[in-house]
């Protein structure tokens, strides 16, 4: 067993570690986070009342937005060089090492998003007391939108520029998640019990975590043939 | 320790509409070379992606020995190293760095061993600098490294000495020797003959359609 861990922490540490060298593509979604969401103070009024009414919207619409930008960096580079090539053949399951991308993809794309919510949730006139909970919601909404896009992803890679295809694949099933995770932020919001609505998000991310990493190596297999 | 066995047998590929592989055969024990030719386009690297499992042929079958090959998948590949004509590298890590994390999930391994075997293959003066600043030669040397140390019965080489230099081609020849001497099968899709002894190769021409 300790064999299966140990390849889960090179795939992960492996994915961190190139990231880290190549910083632009881990700022590009938080960037892209960033200035969706001040541009709507500017567009909307900037009355405190207004903007907290509309803040959940806004802020889940561009998480969902930016994690749909990163997800297509999820499996295009390591199709290019061979990697994916490698793992298919490690004589390891495909299935497992997909899984660990996938959770150094949440941890690059996802974690940064949650944590650089308060911030947004800040400019648009939310109330600290707030915070914990928007983080949450945020954090799990991600997991699930990462393990979607880890299916998505596999499914396109065999197309050039298959950028547009992977958004239109994705947006629809990630439309639960927009509206669960936009409620749970909204009762967050309200102080409001967040519950049931992060029960909701918890469903998707476990239903994600059993059936995507199967999902997703079925599809890359076939892209690699 | 039994002698290992690849057989295939009346293979057949369809790559979309073109029938690329019409009825291959071929053969390979322990100790054995099996050299595959062709002409741009004649297959050979389809048949070496069918062999390792990538590709499903539309018939006939391939037995590692005597079982199917996508009977036990798994097993199977952790027996076989596969060097496609792109060096799987990633550009930001080091040549010690990519060995690391792409041998690591194979078998545990360490720096010492890395490094003896990037020495090998003629990579031991490069081997801290990251893969982006290398010759194309000198990341296939890294790229022959790791086919060493995936310590795997089976080789499965597309254009090994692509890129390489005189001296880099004869490596390649030294490496096969090496591997069939300690009772390994390699396979590669060569345009250039490796320079290997010819006891124990075999030769399999592919046609184009």
């Amino acid at each position: 067993m300790s064999g299966v861990w140990h390849c889960a922490q090179l795939v992960i540490g492996r994915d961190l570690r190139l990231a880290f060298r190549n910083r632009a593509q881990l700022l590009h979604p938080l960037l892209f986070f960033g200035i969706v969401t001040t541009l709507f103070p500017l567009a909307l009024s900037p009355e405190p009342s207004r903007l907290r009414d509309v803040a959940p919207g806004v802020l889940w619409v561009g998480a969902l937005l930016a994690s749909l930008l990163a997800i297509e960096f999820l499996f295009r580079e390591d199709a290019q060089d061979g990697t994916l090539e490698q793992y298919a053949l490690s004589g390891r399951s495909l299935t497992w090492l997909l899984f660990a991308k996938t959770v150094s993809h949440w941890l690059l794309s996802g974690l940064p998003l949650a944590l650089a919510s308060p911030v947004v949730a800040y400019g648009l006139a939310v109330s600290p007391g707030a915070m914990p909970g928007i983080v949450a919601s945020v954090a799990l909404g991600t997991i699930a939108l990462s393990l979607l896009g880890a299916v998505s992803a596999g499914l396109t890679l065999g197309i050039k520029r298959g950028g547009a295809l992977l958004s239109l694949l994705t947006l629809p099933l990630a439309v639960p998640l927009l509206i669960f995770g936009a409620q749970a932020t909204a009762r967050a919001i309200a102080g409001a019990d967040m519950s049931a609505p992060m029960y909701f998000l918890a469903a998707c991310a476990v239903l994600g975590i059993t059936l995507a990493p199967l999902a997703a190596a079925a599809a890359v297999r076939i892209s690699l043939e | 320790m039994s002698v290992h066995r690849l057989t295939g047998e009346a293979l057949h590929v369809f790559r979309g509409e073109r029938h690329v592989l019409r009825g291959v055969s071929f053969a390979a024990q322990g100790g054995e070379y099996l050299e595959v030719t062709g002409r741009n386009g004649a297959g050979k690297t389809s048949l070496l992606r069918t062999i390792v499992g990538l590709v499903h042929a539309e018939s006939g079958r391939i037995e590692w020995n005597g079982l199917d090959i996508h009977r036990d998948a798994r097993a199977f590949h952790a027996q076989v190293a596969f060097l496609g004509h792109e060096s799987p590298l990633k550009a930001d890590l080091t040549a010690m760095e990519n060995l690391h994390f792409a041998i690591g999930i194979r078998r545990t391994i360490d720096a010492t061993e890395i490094a003896r075997a990037l020495g090998e293959t003629g990579a031991g003066g490069f081997a801290d600098r990251p893969v982006r600043t290398l010759s194309a030669g000198q990341r296939r040397r890294v790229a022959l490294a790791g086919v060493v140390l995936a310590a795997a019965p089976l080789w499965v080489l597309d254009e090994p000495a692509t890129h390489l230099d005189a001296d880099g081609h004869a490596l390649v020849g030294r490496l096969v020797e090496r591997h069939r001497a300690s009772g390994g099968i390699v396979i590669a899709a060569v345009h250039a003959p490796l320079p290997v002894a010819e006891p124990g190769t075999r030769h399999l021409g592919l046609t184009s359609s």
